[in-house]
């Protein structure tokens, strides 16, 4: 079935939400919780002048040391027969464009959703014969954000019937009540984006830009990391790096923004 | 490793004011910080940065904490010559990275 | 939440307010002590005057002619756009010597010190800064002819409302 969507970026900003067809046709999910398809907001729009000034020029993006990393360990060999990416995959921005828009993805192996990071350890320990990457770690952010800004500017692609299982699955988890202070992520990104907490403007929560710059942590970050940073937030345990449940969690938040447009790597207050 | 970042206008007219953004990675460690168990995390930042054209110092600035992390720095020059601008960033635990860009002056 | 006090006493009540929020945030975590440290040293007002007389001696402190550029709300007191603009011809006889940027809330009052020449063409630069709390920022440029000019700008910093334990 052929998408029908209307989006105006450029450097990777959504100018206006996108109207996205394709990934309502094919799940129909009741959709009175999300924002609705033409309400929805990068966290962008809501940031000030020098923060978007910031993502906007790579040379004042920190964001875009990390991508350069990236270009590095691309054609760097690794592992136990020194095979790069660049040999299999060759040149990123030709084969590597749209991956991030359309990850999470379904690995049929596992019978699991896989996100980038985990699709990027995967290669490096059955393709390369190389160790995995640790969550988090410089190197994997590296690879993370070089395969993601090669995404840049298109939408986000969720289209694909074998997540519908996990989808739900992060859906119940983004309404489900947790820790001291009982909130659900819904009752903020859901109900009150747009409102004020602590000064800051709550987002929809979109994730958009992955792996970014946060300023709070003056460093790059993965999605993971950055719901991590929630839950820990809301007084609430928080899963651990590479679980079922952060993955389920992805999975839904990618398909709840399906047809914005990508702006890794982003940058965030 | 990627350290820095510079954008430069290759190409000016001579006299030309020209605009030299840089940014350097570095975690620009306070100092004042402590960690989960009380123990104070020593100060580690660029102190110094430096920016020559052919030789010539035309910029320099002396960074303390308060500078973010990653600094980013723009400064103005005026195009004379074609050649060679050398920059460089000195800091705590003998930190010294150089880099040099070419400019070709019209 | 939501404190956002400018001047006197918004600023004392935004600092308890921090405070308690830093000590509930520890009760919280079961006693995991906050990664930064709650009060930066010996902040004040003077250590920022002191800081700048260090600078300009007994010379006069001129306003006018610098424009300090610093978004008046903060979304992040880590990472600070500030710019500085001085007017000046920028000529062998009449231009910016130095600009240095001041503040008076973070543990240290200097920012940045920047030495400049005719060379420059524009007496302009731009940074990122941290800001630890609301306060008053301060720009001094000193010209080739002996002369101090300064242009100070108010800066309110809001506080993240979730904030995670380092990884």
């Amino acid at each position: 079935m052929r998408s029908a969507f209307a989006f105006f970026s450029r450097a990777g900003r959504v100018w206006w939400p996108a109207a996205a067809a394709a990934g309502s046709t094919l799940l129909s999910f009741s959709l009175a919780a999300e924002p609705p398809l033409n309400e929805r907001r990068s966290g962008y729009e809501a940031m000030s002048a020098a923060t978007k000034a910031m993502q906007d020029d790579d040379t004042a993006n920190p964001a875009t040391l990390w991508v350069l990393d990236g270009e590095a360990l691309w054609r760097t060999g690794a592992g136990a027969v020194g095979r790069a990416c660049a040999d299999c995959h060759g040149e990123a921005p030709q084969s590597m464009r749209g991956v991030a828009a359309r990850y999470p993805a379904y690995d049929a192996k596992r019978d699991t959703p896989i996100d980038l990071e985990g699709r990027i350890n995967t290669c490096r320990v059955e393709q390369q014969q190389a160790a995995a990457l640790r969550p988090e770690s410089k190197e994997l952010l590296a690879l993370t954000a070089y395969v993601a800004r090669q995404s840049r500017g298109l939408p986000i692609a969720s289209n694909d019937a074998r997540l519908a299982s996990s989808i739900e699955a992060g859906r119940q988890l983004f309404q489900r009540r947790q820790g001291q202070l009982n909130l659900a992520c819904a009752h903020c990104h859901d109900d009150h984006w747009g409102e004020k907490l602590a000064g800051n403007t709550v987002p929809q929560g979109h994730p958009t830009g992955y792996p970014l710059y946060r300023l709070e942590w003056q460093g790059m970050g993965s999605l993971q990391r950055r719901l991590r940073n929630c839950m820990i937030g809301m007084r609430a345990e928080s899963y651990a790096f590479g679980s079922p449940e952060f993955l389920a969690l992805e999975t839904y938040l990618m398909w709840r923004a399906r047809g914005m447009a990508m702006e890794s790597p982003a940058v965030r207050p | 490793m990627a350290r820095a970042l510079i954008k430069v206008s290759p190409n000016p007219r001579r006299g030309e004011i020209i605009e030299i953004k840089t940014l350097i990675s570095h975690e620009m460690e306070t100092g004042f910080r402590h960690s989960n168990t009380g123990a104070a995390i020593p100060r580690d930042i660029i102190t110094t940065f430096v920016a020559t054209y052919n030789g010539e110092e035309i910029f320099s600035a002396q960074l303390f904490p308060a500078i973010a992390a990653n600094p980013f720095l723009t400064f103005y020059t005026i195009a004379k010559d074609s050649g060679t601008l050398e920059f460089r960033w000195t800091g705590d635990n003998g930190y010294a990275v150089s880099e040099q860009v070419k400019i070709a002056v019209e | 939440m939501g404190e956002t006090g400018k001047h006197g006493t918004g600023q004392a009540s935004a600092r308890t307010r921090r405070e308690l929020l830093w000590v509930a945030g520890t009760v919280a975590l079961g006693g995991v002590l906050p990664r930064l440290a709650v009060h930066p040293a010996a902040a004040t007002p003077a250590s920022m005057k002191s800081a700048i007389a260090a600078v300009i001696g007994e010379a006069t402190l001129n306003a006018g002619r610098v424009k300090l550029e610093i978004p008046p709300l903060v979304e992040n007191g880590n990472t600070v756009a500030c710019a500085v603009a001085v007017e000046s011809p920028m000529t062998a006889s009449d231009y910016v010597k130095a600009i240095h940027v001041f503040n008076e809330k973070n543990p240290q009052p200097n920012v940045i010190s920047v030495k400049l020449g005719p060379r420059a063409g524009r007496a302009a630069i731009a940074t990122r800064i941290r800001l630890s709390d609301t306060q008053t920022v301060t720009a001094i440029a000193e010209m080739s002819d002996g002369s101090f000019w300064s242009h100070s700008v108010e800066v309110v910093i809001t506080l993240g409302a979730c904030l995670e334990d380092p990884l």
